[in-house]
């Protein structure tokens, strides 16, 4: 019942894809400056039975409708309602639902609140993007139909991976798939603009909303990524630089790039061709993203769900969209003239792409390279995290500087003074730098740089921050939040990394062991049964010999019996100034554990600052729709 | 199900027995792939395999040998794959200088971009 | 001019990912073992399983052909594949099979032996498991046909089957 009500609902959507490209181009060849209201409603209508067709998938899984293979294989009558509910993205079929969920609400949104007097430029857009919806259908009919039937009905479901069940990861998907996909809308839009000739700052007007949405999003859904990285997969990092992590940050870097970028078009109405190139580099990463996590080419954590036939076809997607964004791209583009000052903010801003590039580049070539090589010479090769500090960590230091400096270039009048204030802000830092040097210990001449122009775009931007409290002239508030928050961000990341304690031992129940200035007793194991698994809980002390503080931890093990899995649940204690995690496996055959334990400094501070830089996004939103 | 919770032999592993792990060992094993996991380190995962090179590479550090030689031990039995650092030879030659290739090549385009205006201006 | 340059450049690059992407779809192998065939076996030591005994290379080079298989009672597809090994010993002529006992209990592997029948000509155990990665071993059972200059010929990870088989019997002629 549910199943054909779901199928009938996307049938539907399909058929008005079709019918709102067909209309759309005939709507084209009449002269008239607005949009045909029947477009409008036709694309309502689509949202309506899209958004539907999502409500009764969810519906399936909440009422546990096994009827239909999704819901069996991803769900179980003993699951709680929250996951019942996250199951319904939690997994490829679902979430492909979702992903064109998405693709229809903006285009939508974007047909409501673009006032743009240039009706084709509306209309191509909306044809561009009707096309991406009408593939990601046909993707989903065809291939991986979320309301597939099965019969006969099983009684009981299969169960969702249980490392998916996590509040972080529910969120995950939603979040990072409207930064994902929402960037298609400005990827339509490019094309649009290219071909209906529409390309002054309206353009860059009309994209501005899109572009800081999909990044506020995709900068929270990286985020909630790394939190359930951080709590549920019991190694105690948040960032592997594992291929599926770089697939969500490539884009992240190029939508970073063209929300300073677009801010030039829209100011100065220049570097068009570059806003474009960007544009349409966005989406097509993105997409590029799903096929190296859902094609199962790559060999890594996250890849719970993948099929070569799926591969194919979201490679045939891809290319399909390659190619045409530069046969467009080449056959519209046009000779620009452009009007560069060294000193101004267009310079400064061409340098954060500049580094926004090197940024990507470093990362899809450290992803993509194993792949070509194994193709090319038939030899594996691992790009892990000391290919990317290697590579990453040296240019973090001038972007850091320039990324303080940059904001600042127009109001350069009087050079001593800037100067001035600047070199203090910069001995400010190299002091704090020595404070923690001193304080927490040592580390290396790299890492002190980075601490140092971390601390100076902080203070930078705790100055900027009191001035704008002050006299409330300084409009980008947003910016200041945003830089504010990276620097702090780096800042963490930087002390948690050279900070950190970490020990890995073996333990039998009773035993204890003594490190540093901890000794850890392992008092004792407990079975308990819980709704859907059973846990064995260990009961450990800490203790800090030096301070003689004292903590109980109760790290978990926990078998699922739907799928059968054992998961390793750590214990950690969450302080402002830092984290305690521990986590507990067993060894099979033998009554020893094993005990990882880390200390890690500021820890919770990460993720306030992740929040800080998308909320930035958030904020420069609310003020656009307000004025 | 009970087979999991239940361990069945119970005998004294000596080797189990912590020893002390370095700053060392951790690098170590954090360089290093678990073969049989999905994306995980030696240091992260807690599989057989893990287990059996953590103390492979134990008594290889307690027999004196660097870093770089139990890297090269571990490839020569198990290949490139192993390590996450890639190493510095011809085929990932590429993989080391074209990011750098790309930053000095935006470089130039900037420069040249800034250089016309000058002379735009000159004019 | 340069116009076309450029154009050149991104269409053979998207090409060339695209291609790259499609030959890697097809590509499924996970465990490489193409850095051990052809290379020699390494010196080891090994203790024999029931006898005061010592078992090292210089026993493989006593053979034409060998079968190093690593197994244990605890695992369960090494019972899969025992009836191979059976046969193996039965039918190879030119083979000797070295079973070793990979992190067992003594007792435990006897009692397998005992129960569904011993199929090696030597047996060996590996307590700790560390030898085995002098042997590229990711887990067990893995076997390792070697001939008497100690070169690997081939490595068959995971349960032998009926196709592995024949494979040996026809290796080993």
């Amino acid at each position: 019942m549910l199943s054909n009500t779901g199928i009938t609902l996307v049938i539907l959507t399909t058929l008005l894809s079709i019918t709102v490209i067909y209309k759309s181009f005939v709507d084209l060849h009449i002269k008239n400056n607005l949009v045909n209201q029947k477009i409008l409603n036709l694309v309502t209508f689509q949202t309506t039975f899209s958004i539907l067709s999502f409500i009764v998938l969810i519906v399936a899984f909440v009422i546990s409708d096994f009827s239909l293979v999704n819901v069996y294989e991803n769900s179980h009558t003993k699951k709680p309602l929250f996951y019942k509910i996250s199951g319904a993205w939690g997994s490829h079929e679902g979430s492909l639902l979702l992903w064109i969920n998405i693709l229809v609400i903006f285009s939508f949104l974007f047909l409501v609140f673009t006032k743009h007097n240039n009706k084709s430029y509306l209309l191509y857009t909306l044809i561009f993007q009707n096309f991406l919806i009408l593939g990601f259908l046909i993707f989903l009919l065809i291939n991986s139909n979320p309301f597939s039937k099965i019969y006969p009905i099983p009684i009981e479901g299969l169960g969702l991976n249980p490392i998916l069940q996590d509040p972080a990861l529910a969120i995950h998907p939603p979040l990072l798939y409207i930064g994902f996909v929402g960037s298609s809308i400005y990827f339509s839009a490019g094309i649009a603009s290219l071909i209906s000739n529409c390309r002054d700052k309206f353009f860059a007007k009309s994209i501005k909303p899109w572009v800081l949405i999909s990044w506020s999003f995709q900068t929270l859904g990286i985020t909630a990524g790394s939190i359930w990285a951080y709590y549920e997969l019991g190694w105690g990092g948040f960032w592997f630089w594992d291929p599926v992590e770089n697939a969500s940050l490539m884009p992240w870097f190029v939508i970073t790039a063209l929300m300073h970028s677009v801010i030039v078009l829209e100011k100065r109405n220049s570097i068009y061709s570059w806003v474009i190139i960007l544009c349409l580099l966005t989406f097509t990463i993105s997409v590029t993203g799903t096929f190296l996590v859902r094609s199962g080419i790559l060999n890594s954590v996250h890849t719970f769900a993948n099929d070569p036939s799926r591969g194919l076809y979201i490679l045939i997607f891809l290319s399909l969209m390659i190619f045409l964004a530069l046969i467009v791209f080449f056959r519209y583009s046009k000779k620009e003239e452009y009007n560069f000052l060294l000193k101004s903010k267009e310079t400064l801003i061409l340098a954060n792409n500049w580094f926004m590039f090197f940024f990507l580049t470093a990362v899809m070539i450290g992803t993509l390279y194993p792949i070509i090589l194994e193709v090319l010479n038939n030899t594996k090769i691992s790009v892990g995290p000391p290919f990317y500090s290697a590579v990453i960590f040296p240019f973090v230091i001038p972007f850091l500087i320039f990324m303080a400096l940059g904001p600042k270039i127009n109001w350069i009048k009087n050079k001593y003074k800037e100067f001035l204030s600047n070199f203090l802000i910069l001995i400010a830092a190299i002091i704090l730098n020595f404070l923690i040097y001193f304080l927490l210990g040592k580390y290396s001449i790299i890492s002190n740089l980075i601490i140092i122009s971390s601390i100076f775009l902080i203070i930078h931007s705790v100055k900027d921050l009191l001035t704008f409290f002050k006299n409330k002239t300084v409009s980008d508030i947003s910016r200041i939040i945003s830089h504010l928050g990276f620097g702090m961000l780096i800042l963490f990341i930087g002390i948690s990394h050279n900070f950190t304690t970490e020990n890995d031992f073996n333990l039998k129940v009773g035993e204890k062991k003594k490190f540093s200035v901890y000794q850890i007793n392992f008092n004792s194991i407990q079975m308990e049964n819980e709704k859907n698994y059973k846990k064995i809980v260990g009961e450990f002390r800490l203790i800090n010999l030096k301070s003689n503080f004292e903590e109980i931890l109760y790290p978990e093990i926990r078998i699922y019996e739907q799928p059968e899995t054992l998961t390793y649940e750590a214990s950690i204690k969450t302080k402002l100034s830092s984290d305690i995690y521990l986590t507990m496996s067993n060894i099979s055959r033998s009554d020893y554990y094993n005990i990882k334990f880390q200390k890690k400094p500021f820890m919770i501070w990460i993720w306030i600052s992740a929040i800080l830089i998308a909320s930035g996004g958030f904020i420069r939103l609310i003020k656009i729709k307000t004025r | 199900m009970k087979k999991i919770i239940l361990i069945i032999f119970f005998l004294t592993f000596s080797h189990l027995k912590s020893d002390e792990v370095t700053k060392l060992h951790i690098e170590i094993y954090k360089n290093l792939r678990c073969l049989v996991c999905q994306g995980q380190s030696i240091a992260d995962s807690n599989s057989e395999f893990a287990q059996t090179v953590k103390l492979v590479v134990k008594d290889k550090i307690n027999e004196g040998k660097s870093k770089k030689e139990i890297y090269e031990f571990l490839i020569s039995k198990y290949g490139e794959w192993i390590v996450y650092q890639p190493r510095f030879n011809r085929g990932n030659f590429l993989l080391w200088f074209l990011p750098y290739l790309i930053l000095i090549f935006g470089a130039i385009i900037i420069y040249a971009l800034i250089k016309k205006r000058k002379n735009n201006k000159a004019n | 001019m340069k116009k076309t340059f450029l154009k050149l450049i991104l269409f053979a690059l998207a090409i060339f990912i695209i291609g790259t992407f499609y030959v890697g779809l097809k590509k499924t192998e996970i465990y490489d073992t193409k850095n051990l065939i052809g290379t020699n076996l390494d010196n080891f030591t090994l203790n024999s399983l029931n006898e005061d005994l010592e078992i090292n290379q210089e026993l493989i080079k006593e053979n034409q052909y060998n079968l190093i298989n690593f197994w244990a009672s605890w695992c369960g597809p090494c019972r899969a594949e025992h009836k191979y090994l059976m046969n193996l010993n039965r039918n190879a002529k030119n083979l000797k099979l070295i079973g070793i006992n990979f992190k067992d209990d003594k007792k435990n592997a006897n009692k397998f032996l005992s129960k569904f029948g011993d199929p090696y000509h030597y047996s060996a155990a590996d307590s700790e498991g560390k030898v085995s990665i002098n042997f590229g071993v990711y887990g067990i059972p893995e076997s390792i046909l070697v001939d008497n200059n100690l070169k690997i010929i081939k490595k068959f990870i995971g349960p032998l089957n009926q196709d592995e088989y024949k494979d040996i019997i026809n290796l080993t002629k």
